[in-house]
């Protein structure tokens, strides 16, 4: 069990693991904002008037939520490098960070999508009406009073998608990825104590998902003040 | 200035309008008055085209409003405001960036243009120092009153109301009447879905009685009240009054 907790919890190690914990946090950070980027594209595909950008949405955001974010990944991970080889004939030297972060961004996106979307039903009706009637386009109803309101609405499943992010970003160190779980997975193996190295992990992510939430409920605060 | 012509209206099985036809000309006040459910808001919606009538024809200014000429169209409804029973400020702006919104983005014009004619309007319907507030910090009264500004903000021929007293608090009902008297006597032209039968006999010129989605009388507001033609609009007019 803990056979060596002095010998693990050393400063150099916890300087180790922090490093894992950044990397996953900034992975976890990029992957929020692209995916969110990717919602809004989503969520208008869906909402559009014409079928085929309908279509498009739905089976993005089905086939994404209907699929294990691990396997994602793995497709990722191996497809990409050999449609490069294919159209190419060239290796592709691959980099596992930025192919964990388009994974996670995509999958992201999808749920993005539909958290957008609600946010966006969820603002009254008579918002665009008056929207209507000043002779606003649906784009400028959208841009200047409809997303704005809408991201009030989803200011709190968005925080906990970032904390789920954080902690799906362990995923990606089945493609070799380092981040925190990896780094803690190298401290374990060194001291043939995977206990004490896990154990750090945890405290680690602790650290970084409660902050996250704590600091949420701040900012959900803040934002109802012109409620 | 505004003609309807031969309008239906469905929704689903229900006939909101049943051939409906009424000219409204520059400078007239018209109440549009009638039961619940009689057809007079889903009127004024077609005059403006936020419903879509299954048949009949809207004109203004002699010239057909036709949604598939969508520049024209998007112009001839810029002539026409629109003020809500439930206001539909935008929460997420300041008075003022309400009334700028879309004389900026619609309009075309500066910062500084557009934040002048805002606080022309917003001082002519008494609320200048409250350019810097939040909607949800105002009274049913003062958000309908920021409500006419922002219409008036895009120099509208006409004003349309749609039960702008309906939603409000009763000691707040006369603020807005009175903004919306001042407008009449400037000349505005102005149709008002109304259960103010005060306002529409005092300040309307003209009383247009609605019942199951047909026009059933259509007279000079003093005559209306003080005789009546029709029995339904005498059944009316004995539930509305309390003696």
């Amino acid at each position: 069990m803990f056979v060596s907790l002095e010998q693990v919890f050393t400063s150099e190690n916890i300087l180790y693991l922090g490093k894992g914990a950044l990397m996953s946090l900034g992975i976890a950070i990029l992957s929020l904002f692209i995916g969110l980027i990717l919602g809004v594209l989503g969520a208008s595909a869906k909402r559009s008037k014409h079928l085929i950008f309908r279509a498009i949405g739905n089976f993005y955001v089905e086939v994404i939520r209907g699929t294990p974010m691990l396997l994602q990944i793995l497709i990722l991970f191996s497809v990409v490098p050999s449609i490069y080889t294919a159209i190419t004939g060239e290796v592709l030297r691959i980099n596992v960070y930025l192919i964990g972060i388009i994974a996670m961004s995509i999958n992201s996106g999808a749920y993005s999508t539909e958290l957008i979307r609600s946010g966006i039903n969820g603002v009254d009706k008579g918002q665009w009406e008056a929207c209507e009637t000043l002779g606003l386009s649906s784009w400028q109803t959208m841009r200047f009073v409809v997303l704005p309101q809408a991201f009030k609405l989803i200011v709190p499943p968005i925080i906990s998608e970032f904390v789920t992010l954080i902690k799906d970003s362990s995923l990606i160190s089945t493609i070799g990825a380092v981040e925190l779980l990896k780094a803690s997975q190298i401290v374990g193996n060194t001291y043939y104590d995977y206990m004490s190295a896990y154990a750090l992990a945890a405290i680690f992510y602790l650290i970084m998902t409660i902050s996250i939430s704590y600091i949420g409920k701040k900012v959900e605060k803040r934002l109802a003040v012109s409620d | 200035m505004i003609k309807v012509e031969h309008v239906e209206k469905n929704f689903g099985k229900l006939h909101a309008l049943n051939d409906v036809s009424l000219e409204v000309n520059k400078g007239e006040i018209v109440s549009l008055i009638g039961p619940s459910g009689s057809g007079k808001s889903t009127l004024l919606r077609c005059i403006h085209g936020l419903e879509k009538a299954d048949a009949g024809k809207i004109y203004i200014n002699g010239e057909v409003m036709d949604p598939s000429d969508e520049k024209k169209y998007r112009q001839q409804r810029n002539q026409m405001g629109f003020v809500f029973q439930h206001f539909n400020l935008f929460p997420n702006m300041t008075v003022l960036e309400n009334c700028n919104l879309a004389q900026i983005q619609v309009g075309g014009k500066t910062k500084e243009e557009a934040e002048k004619t805002s606080m022309e309007y917003l001082k002519r319907v008494g609320l200048a120092e409250k350019r810097d507030a939040y909607p949800n910090n105002l009274s049913g009264g003062q958000k309908q009153r920021v409500a006419i500004a922002r219409a008036l903000c895009m120099d509208p021929e006409m004003m349309l109301f749609d039960e702008p007293t309906s939603a409000l608090d009763p000691e707040m009902i006369k603020e807005v009447l009175e903004v919306m008297k001042d407008l009449g006597n400037q000349g505005m032209t102005m149709i008002v879905v109304t259960h103010e039968m005060g306002f529409a006999r005092k300040v309307g010129n003209r009383v247009v009685f609605l019942d199951h989605g047909e026009i059933v009388e259509d007279s000079p507001s003093e005559e209306f009240f003080s005789n009546p033609q029709s029995d339904r609009a005498k059944d009316f007019l004995s539930k509305v009054f309390y003696e």
